[in-house]
């Protein structure tokens, strides 16, 4: 199952806050941590995202479970790294025949892995915390994203987890005609590209009809929409983005100041 | 309260040779209530979304003019509310009275105004939940029911119902007239399209038929219409009320045992469920939605793993490979031994034209073309297919799509056939084309398991029931 729902408790204090909020947070601290290639100022930043997780309402446990094909990436890039980069300098930490292992080599990997995981968590956290429609309604209330993108958008959505369902029908129903693969890697292949076009034959039909309902209903009809949820963007979002951009410089001015700090640029 | 006109109106889609509706004189007051019957492909989905002001200008050719209150339905959209078949498609929030508001947000209704009015139009239809009920977890009725108040929340004069219970089960067809009757009072013109008019007479003063070369073929209250007109209404296809169906047990003794199911469950769709089938026997398994009935139909079809317990085929059946279960047979073995029909037929089309679905099975189980050709041109005769042959299957009526997909697992002559909800929404017709060729089948030595809703079809066909509980 495709999980959309947001795992948060909803009380949570920074959980509450707008979700452009949240959005402009997560991107505003990602993008400042990109400047740099050291370990040490993602090791920082990570510390801090994991402090404030509790704030969230995100238990350690549920982020795990959710972020786990993060994990599974950074856990192979740091393997593949250690293993096979070029780069084989400083003192030697292990060395079991064909697998040689310097200080060097670990730093770049482990440098890498973390900036991973430090830039990708803070969007985890925002997805884990905010619930779909709430995104949209602030995206247009507070971001003046046009509503029919965003509400759009919202509704094709809610349309995903039935792909999954409609998969397993089609891949059954042509299963009772009597046709399946085997052991044929092409047939297999075939097979699986005519069951994707079924796939998006149905989910063009029911879009389309979806769209049509909207339509009835007024959607994007030209008259100036109303809304029934109002978002507020007050002073504790806009501390939570500066706040964001805070924590962010400072990581890196720890970087600069132990003198590991080594720019993306230049 | 809205009057609708039409004068001479006629629709043709874009790039389409047909009228979908043509010559269509009608004149309906402020506050009737109309059922709209006719044939299937008489266009009466066309006319309600003509009424809607959903047909763009650019999207076809029109003939003479729709008017409703005197306006171009494409000017008068505030007035009137649609409700479709498809709940799926027609819920566009996640919860439940998000969506009711959609459309109040949409017209530009005040903040303040949208939650009582979504309260409101909640009330009326009897939704039994909060609003923050979230949408996918509602049943299809639910679902519809909350359509429904998506559309009365815009306080439409002229509400159009396109067959808004034909995907729901008869619990769930129940919730949504009830609600349709107690939320429209004299104040709404509500115009009905519905295959089951015993049903939906009860919500309506005044039907209306249109004939399927285009024009009204009667027009007056229900029983003077169905009086004068019954007879050649029902040869039509039209469900009639009062016409009994077709008595068509079995003969004789069921044969000889094809299919055994020992604890055979999928948790938490299906407990175990034990369960025998023969060969000459119309098998029916009832029970309430969620019971786990087509997940029964999918096991004992061979196409989903068993959770619990085991479906084993007779050597009758499968030969040697009786002593596998269908679920690892290969798929040409299983077509050729257990047939299943999907409850929505465009699930199971794979190629592009009805002569090459009816020729997949019987060339992927390796028959020589003589033979495919001969299966082929016997199937597309006995279902009335004939002159779609060369169509593409996406393009039939509903009626049509449902016969196919049933000739197409007739195609590979299995000794066992499973069909899911084979009679949904489908007219009187195609219905008695059902039970016969469903009887034949069952005469001529095949077993048939049924997973149904439709009372009357069990009346007519089953020779022995099962019921499932819900879990």
């Amino acid at each position: 199952m495709i999980s959309i729902e947001p795992v948060a408790a909803p009380g949570a204090p920074l959980a509450r806050r707008n979700p452009v909020a949240k959005l402009a947070a997560a991107l505003v601290f990602s993008f400042i941590l990109l400047a740099t290639l050291d370990p040490v100022a993602p090791a920082l930043a990570l510390a801090v995202e994991l402090a404030v997780l509790p704030l969230f309402g995100v238990r350690y446990r549920v982020l795990a479970r959710r972020a786990w094909p993060l994990l599974a990436g950074a856990a192979g890039i740091l393997v593949t790294l250690v293993l096979f980069a070029a780069d084989r300098s400083g003192p030697v930490l292990l060395d079991a025949g064909p697998v040689l292992v310097t200080s060097g080599v670990l730093v770049t990997a482990l440098g890498l892995v973390l900036r991973l995981l430090a830039v990708a968590l803070p969007g985890v956290i925002v997805f884990a915390t905010t619930d779909a429609t709430d995104l949209a309604d602030a995206l247009v209330q507070n971001a003046k994203a046009p509503a029919r993108f965003a509400i759009g958008a919202l509704a094709a959505f809610r349309l995903v987890p039935l792909l999954e369902q409609e998969w397993q029908m089609i891949s059954m129903a042509r299963r009772a005609r009597g046709v399946d693969a085997g052991r044929n890697p092409l047939a297999k292949l075939r097979l699986f590209g005519s069951t994707a076009f079924a796939l998006l034959v149905g989910a063009i039909r029911r879009g389309t009809r979806l769209a049509v309902a909207m339509d009835a209903r007024g959607f994007d009809a030209g008259v100036p929409r109303t809304v029934a949820r109002p978002q507020r963007f007050g002073l504790a979002d806009g501390l939570l983005v500066a706040g964001a951009g805070l924590v962010a410089g400072a990581a890196l001015t720890v970087s600069v100041l132990l003198g590991t700090f080594r720019p993306l640029l230049g | 309260m809205s009057e609708v006109v039409l004068r001479g109106f006629g629709w043709r889609h874009a790039g389409r040779k047909r009228w979908a509706v043509r010559g269509l004189d009608l004149r309906i007051e402020r506050g009737e209530r109309v059922l709209l019957l006719g044939p299937s492909g008489a266009g009466k989905s066309t006319l309600l979304a003509a009424l809607a002001g959903l047909l763009a200008e650019d999207s076809g050719e029109q003939e003479g003019t729709a008017e409703v209150d005197g306006l171009d339905p494409r000017k008068a959209r505030e007035r009137v509310g649609i409700v479709f078949q498809d709940p799926e498609s027609q819920l566009v929030m996640a919860r439940s009275g998000d969506d009711v508001a959609f459309g109040l947000e949409n017209r530009g209704v005040p903040a303040e105004e949208i939650w009582p009015r979504v309260d409101e139009a909640l009330h009326r239809v009897g939704f039994p939940y909060r609003r923050d009920r979230p949408t996918a977890a509602l049943s299809g009725g639910e679902q519809q029911r909350l359509a429904l108040a998506g559309a009365l929340a815009l306080r439409p004069d002229l509400l159009l119902l396109d067959e808004p219970t034909a995907n729901l089960d008869p619990a769930g067809a129940a919730l949504v007239r009830t609600a349709v009757a107690r939320a429209t009072d004299d104040d709404t013109t509500l115009i009905l399209v519905e295959h089951r008019v015993a049903e939906a007479l009860p919500l309506v003063d005044r039907v209306v038929v249109l004939a399927a070369g285009g024009g009204v073929r009667a027009d007056g209250p229900s029983a003077e219409v169905f009086a004068r007109h019954g007879d050649a209404l029902a040869a039509e296809g039209v469900w009639v009320p009062g016409r009994t169906v077709p008595q068509r047990q079995a003969g004789g003794p069921a044969g000889y045992l094809l299919l055994t199911a020992d604890r055979l469950g999928l948790p938490p769709r299906l407990g175990p469920t034990d369960l025998r089938v023969r060969a000459g026997e119309a098998l029916a398994v009832l029970g309430p939605n969620g019971a786990g009935k087509s997940t029964l139909a999918l096991l004992l079809g061979g196409l989903l793993r068993p959770g619990t317990g085991t479906a084993t085929a007779s050597a009758a059946l499968a030969g040697r490979d009786a002593r596998t279960p269908p679920h690892r047979w290969r798929a040409p073995a299983l077509t050729r031994r257990i047939g299943s029909v999907f409850q929505d037929p465009e699930h199971q089309f794979v190629t592009g034209t009805v002569h090459d679905e009816l020729a997949l099975g019987p060339r992927r189980t390796g028959q020589p073309e003589p033979a495919v050709r001969a299966t082929v041109d016997a199937l597309l005769e006995r279902l009335g297919l004939s002159r779609l042959a060369g169509a593409n299957p996406y393009t039939l009526s509903g009626g049509e799509a449902r016969r196919l997909s049933v000739a197409t697992a007739l195609a590979t002559a299995p000794r066992l056939l499973i069909c899911d909800e084979p009679t949904f929404g489908q007219d009187r017709r195609t219905w008695l084309a059902l039970v016969d060729l469903f009887a034949e089948l069952r005469d001529a030595g095949h077993g048939i398991v049924t997973v149904t809703h439709d009372a009357d079809f069990v009346a007519a066909l089953a020779d022995r029931t099962v019921t499932l509980e819900r879990r």
